[in-house]
């Protein structure tokens, strides 16, 4: 690690837990938990905050309250049995996470879905980006004291779930896909519903960025807040939204594509300086750049099956693969080791929630704990991702 | 005693003037439960009117449109175990929420609801009302200081930085207000009677407004408009509400000061700070909107607009039957419902029946003689008059809370000193200059 001096990653990772030699009041230090039963930490992260006065001198994630030893399941489950255990890691971009894995699977398999899954794979995915991105939207505005945006993306969150319901029967843990391809085709209606929503989604993001994009005390408060430089956010490993905000032009679906996405015409929003407001208006823009993508997918999609010709024990031949896909929140991959069973041998995931977390010490050092606050949920982790 | 009760009624000064202690008593009385009532009305609307920006309901349960919520929530609070954290300072702890409290009712004592419809008319009124109300901040410190925990620590510490920021912009804007009450050379207001002087008393403050035909807002303009603005931001951080609520900051700090309070002790920091809000507002309205004075007091001075405004407090009430006789009617017909709908329809009568009282007293007292019916048609004016002003000011305050973002404790400091302070020091030099070239 390069981006530290040695000092402070000492000063770090051995922030001092005991209590102060002097009680509290009689030292301008604190050491205070943020979490696990926050209202603001997103679920049961556990942020112990290194403070003087208010202004944060070191931090130290604690995380694991919400580990279900997924990685562990998938060892002992059937590759059909395991799908629908990675809807629960990101809960709230649950198609991301299926797509990924069938993909990963698919490839250890070498086979590949036929167009018309993938384009219902794209259209899905994207629409959950966005219901992704509204969610980290309203939580988002919330940390930071604004309470109504949230009520409004979660209504507009609504339409999406609706579509994703009459597609599969479920809103949020969807379990959409299957290796192979998809195992529902669209139901009659589907291409309206979501052009419906299409049109019924753009007015709604000026409506999120009328509340909120030129509000002087919301441009206070994200704007030079948590910045992030794009050689530190690299040596991090940071990816998605909060590695494009600093500059980098990074996305999987145009640097490796998957699925249908080469066929589409989209662009990478990128920000400049790498804080919290770059970070906002990066992915208000990736929401419009989604609902480009949904429109090409929607309008171009192709007749044909829907699933692949693949047998009815996945047996994939010894190997190991990693796949990964640009989820909403970044990097999601998936590393399988196959010993040839029906089992995964190993199955790794590569969560973008808990890599970017590691983010957080070095974007909040100096600032105040209301910051660690937005900066928290600037980097939109979702605690079922990063403990898995 | 008989006697000292009625020889008082219709009287034009004060009851603390007067002397007269038992009406004094009824006048504390009545604001004490008024306040109170006005509060848990204020928690109903504010939940009601907040749900409505973000398209929800609001409480819808308790009563029909969850009128009888804040009833609920009150015994809920009540019936809660009252936990006193084991290493909190237990007498400090006890007694923060009584400060707080305290401080916030002990300001009504001069809020004049109308010429005579106050406890008291002080000749330092105003002063009274800063140094009593700023004593808020005690209850909010000690309160975080005795719980003996981190959050309620750094929450107390921001809103004593805070408060004592923002009340010396506060104190100077008010002060500006005081200089146009004495400019014109139009002194002898209220009890100091010493010529040209100007007043401190809230009754002269308002009754200076009155002989000068302006409200202070648009006096000497735009110096009492942004005088008033200056006021407005710093009353909201004085009272701790959105975008200045640092101080319980939910999202930072879980609950700020009061995060180790429960129950009845909790609710009598919520029952503080509405009442401060109150309080505050009333202080506003006093100072550059014209006090308890109706729109035009002076231009529309003609018996029949006289008669025109004073009906002005029944269909009010009208209105607020016709709203509630109308959520009645639209209650869905299934028999669940019907319970609530005669409970709806109830309280519309209610109101019908305050609305026709208000308007037989307004026809009753339409003359301008000493009749109680006139008399008693006044006093309602000037308190409806009043307490619709400050109901805007309580609109508002909601209204800042569904729109903005929390400021940052930091920037709230820089405001505080860099940008209103500066202003409301010009403001009051360019108000003294600009009185003594005009009189």
């Amino acid at each position: 690690m390069s981006i530290h001096n040695s000092d402070s990653v000492n000063e770090v990772s051995h922030l001092d837990l005991e209590a102060p030699d002097r009680p509290y009041l009689d030292s301008n230090e604190l050491i205070i938990n943020m979490g696990p039963q926050h209202p603001a930490t997103h679920g049961v992260l556990r942020v112990i905050l290194k403070l003087d006065g208010e202004r944060v001198l070191g931090t130290e994630c604690v995380i694991g309250y919400l580990h279900r030893g997924v990685e562990k399941i998938a060892e002992n489950r059937t590759y059909t049995m395991f799908n629908p255990y990675v809807d629960r890691m990101d809960y709230v971009a649950a198609v991301s996470n299926g797509l990924g894995y069938c993909e990963a699977v698919e490839k250890l398999l070498n086979v590949e879905a036929p167009p018309r899954a993938q384009y219902i794979r794209v259209i899905l995915t994207e629409l959950n980006r966005m219901a992704s991105h509204q969610l980290w939207l309203g939580t988002h505005a919330l940390d930071i004291g604004a309470m109504t945006p949230l009520f409004y993306t979660f209504r507009d969150r609504e339409e999406i779930l609706k579509i994703f319901e009459k597609y599969c029967g479920a809103r949020l843990t969807t379990h959409a896909f299957r290796i192979g391809g998809c195992q529902y085709e669209t139901y009659a209606g589907f291409e309206k519903d979501v052009k419906n929503f299409l049109t019924f989604f753009a007015p709604k993001i000026d409506e999120y960025e009328a509340l909120l994009t030129t509000n002087r005390i919301w441009l206070e408060r994200t704007k030079n807040v948590g910045v992030i430089s794009a050689a530190d956010a690299i040596a991090l490993g940071v990816t998605g939204p909060v590695l494009r905000a600093s500059g980098v032009k990074w996305d999987l679906r145009k640097a490796q594509p998957y699925a249908a996405y080469a066929k589409f015409d989209f662009e990478i929003p990128t920000g400049e300086n790498g804080d919290t407001y770059d970070r906002y208006l990066v992915r208000m823009a990736e929401m419009r750049q989604s609902m480009r993508i949904v429109e090409q997918a929607v309008n171009a999609i192709p007749e044909g099956p829907i699933m692949a010709k693949v047998p009815k024990v996945i047996k994939p031949p010894v190997g190991e693969i990693y796949h990964s896909i640009e989820a909403p929140k970044g990097e999601l991959g998936y590393f399988i080791v196959s010993d040839g069973s029906t089992q995964p041998y190993r199955l790794r995931v590569r969560p973008p929630s808990f890599v970017n977390l590691q983010a957080l010490d070095v974007m909040v050092r100096g600032l105040l704990v209301a910051d660690v606050v937005a900066v928290i949920g600037t980097i939109d982790i979702v605690l079922g991702e990063v403990d898995r | 005693m008989l006697n000292s009760l009625m020889s008082y009624f219709g009287s034009t000064v004060t009851p603390g003037q007067a002397g007269n202690q038992l009406w004094a008593l009824i006048y504390v009385l009545i604001i004490f439960t008024g306040v109170s009532v006005a509060v848990m009305a204020m928690n109903w609307l504010e939940r009601k009117a907040l749900a409505h920006f973000q398209i929800r309901l609001g409480p819808m349960r308790v009563g029909p449109h969850g009128l009888l919520q804040p009833i609920a929530d009150a015994l809920k609070l009540m019936l809660k175990e009252d936990i006193i954290p084991a290493e909190a300072d237990q007498f400090v702890f006890w007694v923060a929420p009584l400060i707080g409290l305290l401080a916030a009712f002990t300001v009504y004592t001069v809020i004049p609801f109308g010429p005579s419809q106050a406890v008291s008319d002080m000749n330092i009124g105003i002063l009274f009302m800063l140094g009593v109300s700023s004593l808020g901040v005690l209850g909010i410190v000690v309160a975080g200081w005795a719980s003996n925990s981190h959050y309620p620590l750094i929450g107390a510490l921001r809103s004593s930085a805070q408060m004592v920021s923002y009340e010396v912009a506060m104190g100077l804007v008010v002060v500006s207000a005081i200089l146009m009450t004495s400019l014109h050379g139009i002194g002898m207001y209220g009890v100091t009677g010493n010529g040209d002087t100007g007043t401190l008393s809230m009754i002269g403050i308002v009754q200076a407004q009155q002989e000068q035909h302006i409200w202070f807002i648009f006096k000497f303009f735009p110096l009492g408009l942004i005088a008033f603005v200056i006021f407005a931001i710093a009353m909201v951080a004085e009272t701790n509400r959105a975008p200045f609520d640092m101080a319980e900051a939910e999202s930072e700090l879980t609950a700020g000061f009061h995060t180790e309070y429960s129950g009845l002790r909790w609710s009598l920091f919520m029952l503080a700070e509405y009442a401060a809000m109150i309080a505050v507002s009333a202080i506003a309205v006093t100072l550059w909107l014209g006090g308890w004075m109706r729109p035009f007091p002076n231009l529309l001075n003609a018996p029949v607009w006289e008669f025109i405004f004073s009906l002005f407090p029944g269909l009010t009430f009208v209105g607020l039957a016709a709203i509630a006789f109308i959520g009645a009617a639209r209650m869905p017909a299934h028999s669940f419902f019907k319970i609530q709908r005669i409970g709806l329809a109830v309280f519309a009568a209610a109101l019908g029946f305050i609305a026709l009282v208000l308007l037989l007293i307004a026809v009753a007292g339409r003359s301008a003689d000493t009749s109680v019916a006139a008399r008693f048609r006044e006093g309602i004016d000037y308190v409806y008059w009043f307490v619709f002003k400050v109901a805007v000011f309580m609109y508002l305050f909601i209204w800042y809370r569904a729109t903005w973002p929390r400021y940052r404790f930091d920037q709230l400091m820089r405001i505080g000193w860099k940008v209103m302070l500066p202003i409301s020091l010009g403001v009051l030099v360019l108000t003294a200059i600009v009185g003594v070239i005009f009189s």
